[in-house]
Order: structure tokens, then C-alpha cells, then sequence
């Protein structure tokens, strides 16, 4: 039978499972506005930052959710608030720094002035000006400022990461997260005082779900990132956990590197040597700690927005910012931890030579998703494939399988066909 | 320092440009010393005193390991990379050690895809003399560009 090659109108999945993904879903701009509104805008909790990142009263941090730009800032109370950076005068984004301290907000146009919360506490001539004996324009006499605020999202923070919502019936982030997910969440962020080390950016021509579908995808670590497989550190037999919440949108890649045996029993890296060495191995000077609690390395993604990162000793949050349904915004907050030794600090930062726009192990995650995404946009009416392991839902005890995207889509479609 | 000097750093800046530009990554820890200091960093993070690179590296075996990387491992899009380097300025001589600056920008053509800007910003160098002439001691890569155009892969 010849293939149509009619783009669908409607979304049209082959079953009622999700092993077979449309590419409309990563090509449609009307499917792309519909997830901002029911994921990133509604019902979910997006990440916007670290405390550590405004550690003092009246520091904030230009951020987004979704693809609205929000402000973080500390109170001098110690709170943390986030406000859309949108005047509620004009409309003007009216913060264009991205970090610094202030006392309040103030949009340049028409010096409207804000406290952090978003409250306005300033609009010039409000009461007009007098001249001539008269009082010349002014706001109406029914003008309240406190009608006239920022909009506030609602603000959640744990383990020093900060959430935040547009939602204001989302249900508490411990139940967003779920108990499974929240484990790994809180073996990273148990409360220690974290000290960010740096940012790197990059945008991704590729739309947003192929990055959390990256990091729920096991298959592909041992074969993309020979990297990897060459020095030692993936193997396909490592021992493995895939978990997820019980709506099946977050989930954690679990895995403990292996030391028995040769990596090149279990790669199928045709360019895999097996004499190969780093000349200079400190790339790979991993030294354990205590918190890991066993596991080398945990990938956790939170549905949309985040992904948490725990690789050997190298820690980052990835922030997923869309751009239209072919791009978005990844950028990375590394961070340790302000008890870290020197020798742990710069021992983390080589690390993240692993890692990052240009990383040995990620800067292809980035070039693969640009092509997946090439891929989609000339065949719309085709599906991908993913049913490694199966095509059931289900937590798993090893790396061989695809069932996370799986999961994931099953909670889109629910969200998405509501 | 002598007119010497400053032709054979023009000579190592443009001899870098042209080495990083050739696809024959072999060429490119050849300007270092043994130990060395090879950083790409964001503006961003190298004004606000925030350590962390995109790449760090502090020995030509690391550097060495770079181009293992790209020409073995990593995948990627193949590209051509074009560097334009503007003319070194020399901040200050210690002890023979020179300190000097250039602006670059890069630009990058992917096949079938016209040329872009790729990575724009300053290099920020520690120059030293050896037998086998003038090398980077450092090299700082201090980036304007706010988004790297999804990856990078050789060297800048």
C-alpha cells in the first residue's frame, strides 16, 4: 500500500498505546500552543531556578516559564516571588537585565513601580498635574492600584530549587512530584546549601519533548555517546532502575556503574576500542560520596520543564525554555555544594567538560534531536517507533527499553485528548 | 617588546586560525605547552566570576583527548568553521611571558546550509617562547554569544 502523504488534520495515533509517537506531535504550531497552555501554564509546576542563585533580600533572576518570561526575586523577608515581566501598564517586558538587586521593579516606559511581590506602589501623575490653577489628566477617580498588580504565579521551593506556577489551583509540588520521583529529587537537593559554579546555554533547533524524551531514553546512551562506552563509564549491563511517578510524566534513570568485565561485551560501538585511555585521565577523576547512596548516576526528569542531573560528581539542572514548536532555550545551572572541598569543587568542574553545549556526552544529544527534528518537519504525517522492551508502561530493573517515552506519552495524550 | 616578537605573535595568531579552520585536529594542541590552560567561556560566566566553562582544559593530553573526541566519538553535523581574528593587542610583557588580546568571530557553514555567525567574543592569551617558537601558556575564549547555536564541536 502506497503511504498517504496527506498531512493529518487531527493528531491521529495507530492505537490506543503511545509506542508509536505522530511527528505531527513535535511539528504542529496549534499542538505546540495547546501544550504550552495545558503544560507549562496550567496544572503543572515549571522550574525557574535555585535559591542560591538570589541568595540576598532584593536579588532576582530573569527566568521563563514556558515561553512567558518571569522575574525571580528575594524578598527582604527571605521569600522568594515570581512575577511575569509583563507592565501592567503597556504590557512592556520590563526587566531586561537577567540578574541584579533591587529595591523594586520599575517599568522604564511609564516608571510604573512594583514591589518584588508585583504589587504596584507607583504610576506618576495619578492624581494628574496641576497647572494653571487646574488638575489636568490623572487616572480616573475608580483607579485602585491594587488592581493594577503584576501577574503573580504561586511559588514552591525545596531543597533550594524553586518552582513556580500560573496556576493558582496546581495541586502541592510533593504531590506534583509524586513519592518515587521525590526519593531521587531529595537524595540531589537534601538541603545543603548549594554554590552555583556557572551557566551554559545553547538553543536547540528541535522541539522541547525530544529533550525529556532524550533523558528518558536508556537505549541510546551506549550507542550515540561512544564517549561513554570508550572510558569506561556506560555499559548496557550496568545495573539499572527505571522509575517513574504513577501518572508516568516524571522518572529517574537509575544506574550504578559496573567494574566487572570488558565494556566491548556489551557494545554494539563498531568504533569501539578497547585499548583506548584518556592521556589525561583526571576527565574521569570520579571519587564517590556518600550521598549518592549507591547509584553512580541518576537522570531525573520533571515533566516539562527540568531536568536534574547526577552524573558521577558532575550536578546540573537543565532548563527546557520552548521557542516555537522547532526550538528551544537548554540551559544549564551547574552547582556544588558549599561544603564541597577544593579538590571535590575542581573536580566537578572537569567533569563538566563531560557535559554542556560542547560536552563530550551531550553536545551530540543536541546535534541527534536537530536531526530527529529535520526528520519530522519533511515527513509530518509518519510516526517514530519506540518500543524497545515492549510496548507497555512500566517501571523497569534494567536500560533496555523505551517504555519512559512511552510513559511520557501516555500522560501527554491524557492531558492533550482531556 | 622587539618588532620580532609581535610578528611571530601574528604569526601565531593567524598560524591558530588557520590550524582550527583546516579539519586536521591534530594541528590544534601544537600551539599549547605541555601544560596549558585552554578555556571556552561565556561572557556571562567569566564577568561574574562563576568557574565553570563549556570546555576547560589544562594539558596538551587533555587537549589531545579533544581531538580523540571529535574525530571519534562525537557525533555530529559535519561543518565547516571559518575564524576571523582581528590583530593582537599586547597588554604587557612579564618575565618574557606576554599578555595579549584579539577579538575573533567564527562563522559556520553546514553543507547544503548557508554561512552563519557561530561564536563571537574575545581571546584573552598568556604567550610564552619556546625552543620550538611562540605557544599559548593560556588561551581564554571569553564569548559574547548569549546561545551557542546547539553545539560545538572544534575547537574555537
Amino acid at each position: 500500500m502506497r503511504e498517504t502523504t496527506t498531512v493529518p488534520e487531527d493528531l491521529r495515533w495507530e492505537s490506543d498505546g503511545t509506542s508509536r509517537i505522530p511527528f505531527a506531535a513535535y511539528t504542529s504550531a496549534a499542538l505546540h500552543a495547546k501544550e504550552l497552555e495545558r503544560f507549562f501554564y496550567t496544572g503543572h509546576w515549571c522550574y525557574v531556578g535555585l535559591e542560591a542563585e538570589i541568595p540576598n533580600p532584593g536579588d532576582f533572576k530573569r527566568t521563563a516559564v514556558g515561553e512567558r518570561s518571569v522575574v525571580m526575586a528575594r524578598e527582604r523577608d527571605g521569600s522568594i516571588r515570581v512575577v511575569e515581566n509583563v507592565c501592567a501598564h503597556r504590557g512592556m517586558q520590563f526587566c531586561r537585565a537577567r540578574h541584579g538587586n533591587r529595591a523594586e521593579f520599575v517599568c522604564p516606559y511609564h516608571q510604573w513601580t512594583y514591589a518584588l511581590n508585583g504589587d504596584l506602589i507607583g504610576v506618576p501623575f495619578k492624581r494628574g498635574v496641576r497647572q494653571d490653577g487646574r488638575v489636568n489628566g490623572g487616572m480616573p477617580a475608580d483607579f485602585r492600584n491594587e488592581d493594577h498588580a503584576l501577574t503573580k504565579l504561586r511559588v514552591a521551593t525545596r531543597g533550594g530549587v524553586v518552582f513556580a506556577s500560573f496556576d493558582a489551583l496546581v495541586e502541592p509540588l510533593e504531590d506534583y512530584i509524586g513519592p518515587t520521583v521525590l526519593r531521587y529529587f531529595d537524595r540531589l537537593f537534601d538541603g545543603r546549601a548549594l554554590r552555583i559554579l556557572g551557566y551554559n546555554r545553547q538553543r536547540i533547533p528541535g522541539n522541547w519533548k525530544l529533550m525529556q524524551e532524550n533523558i528518558k531514553d536508556p537505549y541510546h546512551p551506549g550507542l550515540l555517546h561512544t564517549w561513554f562506552v570508550t572510558f569506561g563509564l556506560w555499559r548496557a549491563d550496568n545495573r539499572a532502575e527505571l522509575k517513574m511517578d504513577a501518572r508516568f510524566r516524571h522518572a529517574a534513570m537509575i544506574s550504578t556503574r559496573g567494574n566487572a568485565g570488558k565494556a566491548g561485551e556489551v557494545s554494539a560501538v563498531s568504533s569501539f576500542k578497547d585499548q583506548m585511555t584518556l592521556e589525561d585521565p583526571r576527565f574521569l577523576d570520579i571519587v564517590p560520596e556518600d550521598w549518592w547512596g549507591g547509584p553512580t548516576a541518576v537522570m531525573t526528569t520533571l515533566f516539562p520543564s527540568v531536568i536534574l542531573q547526577q552524573q558521577v560528581n558532575s550536578v546540573s539542572t537543565r532548563h527546557i525554555q520552548p521557542r516555537g514548536h522547532g526550538a528551544f532555550d537548554f540551559v544549564w545551572t551547574h552547582f556544588g555544594f558549599a561544603d564541597d572541598s577544593p579538590d571535590m569543587l575542581q573536580r566537578r568542574l572537569r567533569q563538566a567538560n563531560l557535559f554542556g553545549p560542547a560536552g563530550f556526552v551531550s553536545a551530540d544529544d543536541g546535534e541527534v534531536i536537530e536531526l530527529s527534528q529535520e526528520g519530522f518537519e519533511q515527513k509530518p504525517f509518519h510516526r517514530t517507533l519506540a518500543e524497545l522492551g515492549g510496548r507497555d508502561v512500566a517501571d523497569a530493573d534494567h536500560m533496555v527499553t523505551e517504555t519512559l517515552i512511552r510513559g511520557m506519552y501516555r500522560y501527554w495524550r491524557e492531558v492533550m485528548e482531556a | 617588546m622587539d618588532l620580532r616578537d609581535y610578528v611571530d605573535l601574528g604569526q601565531l595568531y593567524a598560524g591558530y586560525a588557520r590550524a582550527v579552520d583546516s579539519g586536521d585536529w591534530d594541528l590544534w594542541p601544537e600551539f599549547f605547552t605541555d601544560v596549558c590552560t585552554y578555556r571556552l567561556v561565556p561572557r556571562e560566566n567569566h564577568e561574574r566570576g562563576f568557574p565553570l566553562a563549556t570546555l576547560s582544559f589544562e594539558s596538551k593530553g587533555m587537549l589531545r583527548d579533544r581531538v580523540y573526541g571529535i574525530r571519534e566519538t562525537l557525533f555530529h553535523d559535519p561543518y565547516y568553521q571559518r575564524h576571523v581574528v582581528g590583530a593582537p593587542v599586547v597588554r604587557q610583557v612579564v618575565d618574557g611571558r606576554i599578555h595579549s588580546e584579539a577579538n575573533y568571530a567564527v562563522f559556520r557553514t553546514k553543507l547544503s546550509e548557508l554561512s552563519t555567525v557561530f561564536n563571537v567574543g574575545r581571546y584573552v592569551d598568556e604567550v610564552v617562547r619556546t625552543p620550538a617558537g611562540l605557544r599559548f601558556a593560556s588561551r581564554l575564549c571569553i564569548y559574547d554569544s548569549e546561545l551557542i547555536p546547539n553545539s560545538i564541536i572544534y575547537p574555537i
